[in-house]
């Protein structure tokens, strides 16, 4: 269904590119980028000299909070621009499906959002320079952003899809990627019935991402993650081709 | 061959196309006709694959588009109207992006981007960012994007529309160069254009074909042939020579022998023309009033 021929595999990446390009060529990622990592590192290092442990818990408590307004800032215009512009009448009147166009704009994000993850990899070892470190909470913690971020970039995605307009796609990621994250929280399963509690613990993000942060990898984390983004992609892919009727 | 089975498009409760059937040929140019809100965009956008109809069939050499939409696609090149870019690349990146998009063989796409850029005058701007450029060359980087994988179909809607009187007879020249091998279909409202350079003509009005024919078939299709006839002569003498003939005639000036005449036939108007000679009365003017395709469309898609 995604991919079926060469020429697929051609096009989605010949579109990654352009998208990659399109944040590139902003002033805007720039600005975005700056900031976040200006933010990251203010709000790390500054109860981080007065506890004075040598440990990372406290950035992976604030990263999905983070990444909460990051991933709708990546995503907001990459439908809604399209279609305010026109450019979305000619792109799908290009040989690709509908499959391919979203894929590409998922990867394209996606790898966009890795590289200021990886930019913030001075965190972790400025605090490795002071002490010694136990990198397994370090890593886990590093995938589950980035299952976080499949997450986040899916849904904004799809919300980007829904409307021409960047600021509502922006709000509506943030609520509905917020809803995710606290979905599983005690703060919000206390006094529900059991049934509801257990289903909303089960898809909640937060507890799938703190079981990686702790450094525990579990099958069921991973079918968690992927499944939910996967579910989003299609929802946007559904949007997009019904449209065409 | 390009074919249109009884394509019918609805949004929600309108109608926005109804069982239209259309009939395209290599090397014929058929134009859509239409006014505003006609369904001319409409159309186009569901050849190029934008949308699917709602019932009905388009078929490609016999094919159905919707079996293999991407394949069809490959086929096809699309102008939209109001043309929308990519602002922030450079011509040539832009052309670059749609050759590989195309599925141009990667050797072959910096020689055929030279070649469309130089046919559509773009070689002056291909360094240049798309953002900084004006609404014509615009329209030009939209037309050589539609033609950059030598599609067998092109689909251009209103390719002359925000163009300055120069760029309009070089997209025109462009057009019919190019629609002499090639499946054209293209939309306009001028009526003059579509009578310049059309083969063919399909004239759409809610969302409903009303004509279809040469541009002369249909600006015969009114019967009605108005004409001016100024005499220098007595008024008098004139309107004698007219009533023998039983033609009806609108005196425009009482002073003046000048008429306004609806001939039935070309007959008439020969009978007329010979008769005045005879007598001897000297013809200053004798010339038809309006343009028989005008007459045609306004009558066709006139909304009563």
């Amino acid at each position: 269904m995604i991919i079926n021929d060469p020429h697929a595999v051609r096009s989605i990446s010949v579109l990654v590119k352009k998208e990659l390009a399109g944040y590139f060529n902003s002033p805007i990622a720039y600005v975005v980028i700056s900031v976040f990592l200006v933010i990251v590192n203010w709000l790390f290092f500054k109860p981080f000299f007065l506890v004075g442990e040598v440990s990372l818990r406290g950035f992976f408590d604030l990263l999905p909070w983070l990444l909460l307004f990051l991933a709708p800032a990546l995503t907001m215009r990459l439908w809604a621009e399209e279609k305010k512009s026109g450019t979305f009448e000619l792109l799908m009147t290009l040989p690709i499906t509908t499959w391919q166009a979203v894929l590409a704009k998922f990867i394209g994000s996606f790898i966009f959002m890795l590289l200021i993850l990886a930019l913030t990899l001075n965190i972790p070892f400025s605090v490795a320079s002071m002490g010694s470190l136990d990198w397994g909470p370090v890593d886990g913690g590093y995938l589950g952003a980035v299952f976080i971020s499949l997450i986040f970039l899916a849904i904004g995605l799809f919300m980007s899809a829904m409307t021409k307009n960047q600021i509502i796609a922006f709000v509506g990621t943030l609520v509905v990627a917020f809803l995710a994250l606290v979905a599983g929280s005690s703060f919000v399963l206390s006094g529900m019935p059991d049934l509801a509690a257990k289903i909303l613990a089960g898809a909640g993000l937060a507890n799938h991402y703190a079981n990686l942060a702790k450094g525990v990898l579990d099958t069921k984390d991973f079918v968690y993650f992927f499944s939910m983004t996967f579910f989003f992609l299609w929802l946007n892919a559904r949007v997009l081709e019904a449209r065409k009727w | 061959m390009l074919e249109l089975k009884k394509v019918s498009k609805h949004f929600g409760s309108v109608a926005a196309l109804v069982e239209l059937d259309l009939l395209a040929r290599p090397g014929e140019i058929l134009g859509l006709l239409g006014p505003n809100g006609a369904g001319k965009t409409t159309t186009m956008k569901t050849i190029a694959g934008f949308w699917y109809p709602s019932s009905g069939q388009i078929l490609l050499d016999g094919l159905d588009i919707a079996i293999k939409p991407e394949a069809a696609k490959r086929r096809v090149g699309y102008l939209q109207e109001n043309v929308a870019l990519y602002d922030d690349m450079k011509v040539f990146e832009y052309l670059k992006f749609m050759a590989e998009m195309r599925d141009l063989l990667p050797e072959h796409q910096l020689e055929r981007i030279k070649e469309v850029a130089e046919r559509c005058g773009l070689n002056k701007v291909i360094g240049r960012p798309i953002a900084h450029l004006s609404k014509g060359f615009k329209q030009r980087i939209g037309l050589a994007q539609a033609i950059l994988h030598d599609p067998e179909v092109l689909i251009l809607d209103e390719p002359t529309a925000g163009l300055d009187p120069n760029q309009i007879v070089e997209i025109r020249g462009l057009i019919k160069e190019i629609g002499a091998t090639k499946i054209m279909i293209f939309s306009t409202h001028i009526l003059a254009e579509a009578a310049a350079i059309c083969d063919r003509i399909v004239i759409i009005n809610q969302g409903l074909k009303v004509a279809e024919g040469t541009p002369d078939e249909l600006a015969c299709l009114t019967a009605s042939q108005q004409y001016y006839l100024e005499v220098a002569a007595e008024p008098s003498l004139v309107a004698e020579c007219l009533a023998s003939y039983g033609l009806t005639a609108e005196q425009e000036d009482p002073q003046l022998a000048a008429y306004k005449i609806i001939f039935k036939n070309k007959e008439q108007r020969l009978q007329l023309a010979a008769a005045l000679a005879r007598a001897g009365l000297p013809v200053v003017e004798f010339a038809p009033q309006n343009h028989g395709l005008e007459d045609s469309f306004r009558q066709l898609t006139q909304n009563i």
